[in-house]
């Protein structure tokens, strides 16, 4: 491995002449990382990010598959069109309210309330819209800020008073879950509109078997356009780019996922309006961390406050906003959730929501530590539990031994977090 | 050879800093020129980090004068520092583990193009930075903490030099590193210099400081205790003046009697 110091040669580093050292090309040196061109640079890297325990989405992508083989190899209805297009509509919920996670993971925090918010959410759009017979439009922009207000509050309490964020968000599950209880009022439930905006978020599907193939032949030739005129950029400024042929494989791996989504969508019902919100809340959330001066700074303030800090970055907003999208998210996630069951009830936002939304969220390959993890680890992560909840359901294999199955699920991702993290320490990588 | 200019880009003028009862710095005298490494020593306590700090804008001072190339300034804020070409590169380095070096060069001043990060640009001035110091690091995509301290020390210093500062402030640079990673360091340090950067060198390793400084200020519980050429000065000379060999009754007896105090 070439960053392996006992492996190289000594090397005399006092420069007599800075004007000799200036002209020598820098890439001369034995210990760069230097990525040969073509595919066989491309395996090498594989193999040595292997090496370094530099996993990336990998066990998870494994432990799906292995998940799905499973079950498919238990009951023959597990990997069908519509069970899968049910798991893909189903895992919205939860997948967004871990998108948010992701956000305050990332600055090494967790926030407990986004089950009880996404409760909140769902009763203030069930109690506007229908009791009080409010514009839906209305009633669903205020009920998403009741998550965003929610969230800026406990953030406030976190970022201002400096109060751990654990009591803070512990303090929140309960508040806004008897708030919940409150809104709801005697009735207890209350079912929404069926051809409503909530009801339909979850219910429409987009029939047209042009829609789905066509999104995922945007979705890939986005990729890689923009793949492609980056690496031109790249190699005009002189700096390292990725060859053609390595551009070419990710589209094609890319392609060959989204085509086998839409063929499954295009059997059952069509493209569901639930996934494509989903993905385009992906999209959107990774490009503002990776793209974004607002992203780097959340990813800054995982890594060292005090070098945030020094840099000039308002530590103070960069928390209140990150604890105001994951409430945002959680107010959305809820009113997915609602969809789903087309009523608000007092059970909403309880349960194993809360631990879920955490659990697809590590899972997905988000560090629990800060300053490592992605918005798309939460799609992956909540693909793994719904999975697995949809699977037990179809074998008539009760609540209990979801909860166990998902638990060791969990486990196991965090114990190769924790390995992959020791193995990166020793590789110097993490 | 060096070039020192007429008028010293820093000047503090009898500059005393008190802390409630504290009197950490007493008619403190620095000057700092162009092209000129000057090593600030002392012991523990002697006020070389309150020193510093009020260079850099942490800590204004309660009297005395700043000139900054000849005009008196004022110093109150860590922006006004940066605002007049101060960079101060702190002991604990002050970088993100997680971020690559090039994210970490520009933490704070990221370059954009259409309101997003550019990358492209940041990468190709990272790596035209790292060349002109030569600076040797794995590659300027890999996360800081796969980084040595050495390399970490050299990508902080050049960090700093990202807003072309007049003035760059060094705390203990080469404090925990090894042989071969000092040497990185003190290069870095020669190069600034070349490059025309007045520097001020805190350390309290005396072969480093003859290595690369030009002058040496000693200060003593608060006070100058000497300015010495460090050609012209053996180690001996510098170290009687850190610990005070030279400041005792004795001394103090005939510098009364001298009427005035060697300096």
């Amino acid at each position: 491995m070439s960053i392996d110091k006992t492996s190289t040669p000594p090397e005399d580093h006092v420069v007599e002449n800075p004007e000799a050292a200036r002209g020598s090309d820098v890439a001369v040196d034995p210990r760069l990382l230097v990525r040969e061109q073509g595919l066989a640079g491309y395996v090498t890297e594989f193999k040595r990010k292997m090496k370094a325990g530099d996993l990336g989405s990998l066990p998870v992508v494994i432990g799906l598959a292995v998940i799905w083989i499973i079950f498919q190899s238990l009951n023959s209805n597990f990997l069908t069109a519509g069970n899968l297009s049910d798991i893909s509509v189903a895992m919205v919920g939860t997948g967004m309210i871990a998108v948010g996670i992701v956000f305050v993971l990332l600055l090494g925090e967790i926030d407990l309330s986004v089950g009880s918010l996404s409760g909140v959410a769902g009763a203030t759009f069930a109690v506007l819209n229908v009791t009080h017979g409010m514009n839906e439009i209305l009633a669903l922009v205020l009920s998403i800020l009741t998550g965003t207000v929610a969230g800026a509050l406990q953030g406030f309490f976190f970022a201002k008073i400096g109060v751990p964020a654990f009591a803070v968000t512990l303090a929140g599950l309960l508040f806004w879950n008897g708030l919940m209880l409150k809104i709801l009022g005697d009735n207890g439930t209350i079912n929404l509109n069926d051809n409503g905006l909530v009801a339909k978020l979850t219910s429409y599907y987009f029939s047209d078997v042009a829609a789905a193939y066509g999104l995922a032949a945007a979705v890939t030739v986005l990729f890689f356009v923009s793949s492609y005129l980056g690496n031109k950029r790249r190699e005009a400024a002189g700096v390292p780019s990725r060859p053609l042929s390595e551009t070419i494989l990710r589209t094609a791996l890319l392609g060959i996922v989204a085509f086998a989504a839409a063929v499954v969508f295009n059997q059952y019902k069509g493209l569901p309006l639930a996934v494509v919100v989903f993905i385009a809340v992906l999209f959107i959330t990774d490009f503002v961390l990776r793209r974004t001066g607002y992203g780097r700074k959340i990813f800054a303030l995982g890594g060292s406050v005090e070098a945030s800090r020094r840099a000039g970055i308002n530590v103070d907003m960069i928390r209140i906003s990150v604890f105001a999208i994951s409430g945002t998210f959680a107010a959305i996630g809820g009113l997915f959730i609602a969809s789903k069951i087309a009523s608000a009830n007092q059970g909403a936002g309880g349960g194993d929501l809360l631990m879920n939304a955490i659990a697809a969220a590590v899972i997905g390959g988000t560090s629990l530590f800060g300053g490592r993890g992605r918005t798309w680890n939460a799609l992956l992560g909540v693909l793994v539990i719904v999975s697995i909840q949809y699977g037990l359901a179809l074998q008539g294999i009760a609540s209990p031994v979801q909860y166990m199955i998902t638990g060791g699920v969990l486990l196991a991702t965090v114990v190769i977090d924790a390995v992959t993290r020791k193995t990166q320490k020793t590789a110097g990588r993490a | 050879m060096v070039h020192v200019s007429a008028t010293p880009v820093l000047a503090l003028r009898g500059v005393s800093k008190r802390f409630g009862a504290v009197q950490a710095l007493t008619d403190v005298e620095l000057e700092v020129h162009a092209g000129e490494v000057v090593a600030l020593v002392g012991d523990n306590g002697a006020g070389k980090s309150t020193l510093v700090k009020t260079i850099a804008g942490v800590h204004p001072i309660d009297e005395g004068v700043i000139e900054w190339e000849g005009k008196a300034v004022q110093v109150n804020k860590p922006h006004d520092a940066q605002n007049l070409g101060i960079a101060t590169v702190y002991q604990d380095l002050a970088l993100c583990d997680n971020i690559d070096v090039v994210g970490n060069l520009y933490l704070g001043r990221e370059i954009r193009r259409r309101g997003v990060l550019d990358e492209v640009e940041m990468e190709r001035r990272s790596r035209e930075l790292l060349t002109t110091l030569s600076i040797r690091i794995p590659s300027v995509r890999i996360p800081i903490a796969s980084l040595s301290g050495g390399q970490r020390q050299t990508v902080a210093i050049a960090r700093s030099m990202l807003g072309e500062p007049k003035l760059v402030i060094l705390d203990e640079p080469t404090a925990a590193l090894g042989v071969e990673q000092t040497a990185q360091v003190l290069d870095l340090v020669e190069r600034l210099r070349e490059r025309g950067h007045a520097v001020i060198l805190i350390s309290h390793n005396m072969a480093d400081v003859k290595a690369v400084a030009d002058k040496v200020a000693v200060l003593r519980l608060g006070r100058n205790n000497g300015v010495f050429e460090v050609k012209s000065t053996s180690q001996e000379e510098i170290i009687s003046a850190i610990t005070g060999a030279t400041d005792n009754a004795v001394t103090r007896r005939a510098a009364r009697s001298n009427g005035e105090i060697k300096k």
